[in-house]
């Protein structure tokens, strides 16, 4: 099968965030990038149906500044053929701009199914999946956690609160992946030397007009200690009332 | 949560993508498969082989040696950076792999004929065959040259007697390179190197009891008796005591690196125990003992590191001298057990328990000190580089 994996190059969720000057955007000095992790889960869906399915191609695009190269590289790594970068001077906060530029790229290369992540770890929007579904006119299910790909036809899973949905979908269409539909692989020593081969193209990023703006940033306020209501069980009346009264969780 | 490293003075900078997706790689792997068994194995004295499928997978078997051989082709900074977070894990795990890469795959490679290179490298990169290396001797240990194993050649090929010790991987090992003197017993000249597989009759290995230090790891006797090889077992370019030093360089090399890796296990530990445990009320960093410990353990880590990376530099570009190694095996590993053991005193009474990492990198490092040229005879090689005098 021939599968596209949009990916987006994030700030690791392990480091500690702080707000840039502007008080807009995140202070990105210090901060590691990796691939967003759900994008992870997506690479390693392509990869794992073409390795179940026989000979395909699994196509990996990035949009943003040089950077992204890097992150593209690295699904190279793990054993994707080849990169398409997007050239922007950064990933624009507005989805529909971004899902513009994908959609351009994307749109009549023949592909049988384009893989998002499910969000992105760091915008968390969730939108540029569908919305580039939608500017391709293709039928997209989101956030599925198990697919089977037979004759031309999709299953996926989704995860509800407490149920699961099955949903049956005709090829080409575009699915968003959750974690936990197959854990991604770690590019291999030998996948990161063959990846310095893999071609990886190039060009600007058609971005559609960037209509929304981000206009203020913050963290959330430094969380107050903990407060100790006594020792053992003559304490659970009073720590039961606090918990009943104050904090309203019970 | 994931390990972060220790980079102070931004290394990574003057690395590669490529080196830099080989480290995250291994210590991605490192903290999934192998940090929550560790402790474990440590304590009961195994050596983790359920990991020597994933270890090959990923080509972490002899990394540096050209990929027509099934190897990964990677520089020897990578490799350095392999063994780094291989040790950051323990010093028996780096140990598996420095002696499978550099001491079996690595001799192969470079004395060996087009057809042994053929059979068993990419084997030995597959983890489908394990590699020890016997050169120590019960009474040889810092001379080697003196060593009384010998292989007699007869019309059939040759016969090897002898006995090798504190031989790691000796026990699970499937093939072993064997050195032994094919002359006279005072003939160092006559050192070759012999591969031979561990089910040969005559060929017994017995593991080494009561070990306090890189109890995941196996250290093993070797007994050869009257083991006949086929002729096409010597290596053929081998030759000489310079053969098995030239392994030793690469070993040594591949130490530099884990040294770092140990200490920054240990450091990392230390950092995060001191901003958490509360004495006094209030945490143990803010503490002027504790700061001037971890201050002492970051510079002589960031020092290391810059030595080693240097080294490697000189090793992709073909000139680094063994002297040059010598150096940054003594200081690396006399850095990382001081580090490991400021470390353990940090966290006082919870550094001694295996949960905690500090106390197992401590007793790991007294091998790794005295193993591959102890670091009383890595001073003298500098010492014979300066001053042009032998004192040994």
């Amino acid at each position: 099968m021939k599968i596209a994996v949009c990916l987006k190059r994030v700030p690791d969720t392990d480091m500690r965030f702080a707000v840039a000057a502007d008080g807009k955007s995140l202070d990105l000095s210090g901060l590691k990038f990796d691939m967003s992790d759900f994008d992870g889960y997506a690479v390693e869906v392509a990869l794992r149906l073409n390795e179940q399915q026989g000979p395909g191609e699994v196509t990996v695009v990035g949009l943003g500044p040089d950077a992204v190269q890097e992150t593209l590289r690295k699904a190279l790594s793990m054993g994707a053929d080849r990169g398409v970068h997007l050239a922007a001077a950064e990933v624009p906060f507005d989805g529909l701009a971004i899902a513009q530029a994908l959609a351009a790229e994307l749109a009549g290369q023949g592909y049988d199914l384009i893989l998002f992540g499910r969000v992105a770890t760091d915008t968390g929007n969730g939108m540029v999946g569908p919305m580039t579904a939608e500017l391709l006119q293709l039928p997209c299910v989101t956030a599925i956690s198990h697919l089977d790909i037979k004759d031309g036809r999709g299953t996926a899973h989704r995860e509800l609160e407490g149920a699961r949905e099955t949903v049956s979908f005709p090829l080409p269409a575009v699915l968003t992946i959750d974690e936990g539909i197959a854990r991604p692989r770690l590019p291999s020593l030998k996948g990161i030397m063959a990846a310095k081969k893999k071609p990886v193209e190039s060009r600007p990023a058609a971005l559609g007009p960037i209509r929304l703006t981000v206009d203020k940033l913050e963290l959330p306020p430094e969380r107050a200690g903990g407060r100790i209501v006594g020792e053992g069980p003559d304490a659970v009346p009073e720590l039961v009332r606090l918990l009943r009264e104050e904090a309203k969780v019970i | 949560m994931a390990f972060a490293g220790v980079d102070f003075y931004q290394l990574d900078t003057l690395l590669s993508e490529e080196e830099r997706a080989v480290r995250d790689t291994v210590r991605a792997w490192v903290d999934e498969h192998l940090m929550p068994i560790i402790g474990d194995c440590y304590v009961e004295g195994k050596f983790p082989k359920q990991l020597i499928p994933g270890l090959a997978e990923l080509g972490m078997f002899g990394a540096n040696l050209p990929e027509e051989y099934g190897c990964a082709g990677l520089n020897n900074v990578a490799y350095g950076l392999i063994m780094q977070e291989l040790e950051r894990g323990d010093s028996g795990i780096r140990s598996f792999a420095s002696v499978q890469g550099g001491l079996v795959m690595y001799p192969i490679y470079a004395f060996g004929s087009e057809e042994q290179k053929k059979h068993w490298l990419p084997r030995l990169a597959a983890g489908k065959e394990i590699g020890c290396f016997g050169l120590t001797e019960p009474d040889f240990g810092s001379n080697p040259g003196g060593m009384i194993t010998t292989a007699k050649e007869t019309k059939e090929g040759w016969i090897l007697n002898g006995t090798k010790m504190w031989i790691t991987n000796g026990s699970q090992a499937t093939v072993s390179v064997i050195w032994a003197k094919t002359g006279e017993i005072k003939d160092a000249k006559s050192i070759r190197g012999f591969i031979v597989p561990t089910n040969t009759k005559g060929y017994a290995a017995k593991d080494q009891k009561g070990k306090l230090s890189l109890r995941a790891s196996d250290t093993s006797e070797i007994h050869l008796e009257d083991v006949h090889l086929p002729k096409d077992a010597i290596l053929p370019k081998s030759g000489g005591l310079k053969s098995p030093l030239m392994c030793l360089t690469q070993a040594r090399y591949g130490i530099s690196w884990g040294a770092i890796g140990a200490a920054m296990a240990c450091y990392d530990e230390a950092v995060t125990y001191a901003k958490t445990r509360v004495m006094f009320d209030k945490p143990i960093g803010a503490t002027q003992i504790q700061q001037v410990r971890l201050a002492d353990m970051l510079t002589e880590i960031t020092k290391a590191q810059f030595i080693t990376l240097q080294l490697g530099r000189l090793k992709d570009a073909g000139t680094m001298t063994p002297q040059q190694v010598s150096l940054a095996k003594r200081n690396n590993v006399s850095m990382a057990c001081d580090c490991a053991r400021e470390a353990r005193r940090l966290l006082g009474a919870n550094g001694i328990l295996a949960e905690y990492h500090s106390m197992r990198h401590m007793a790991n490092l007294e091998s790794v000190y005295t193993y591959e040229g102890t670091h009383d005879m890595h001073s003298l090689i500098l010492g014979q580089e300066i001053t042009g005098l032998a004192a040994f």
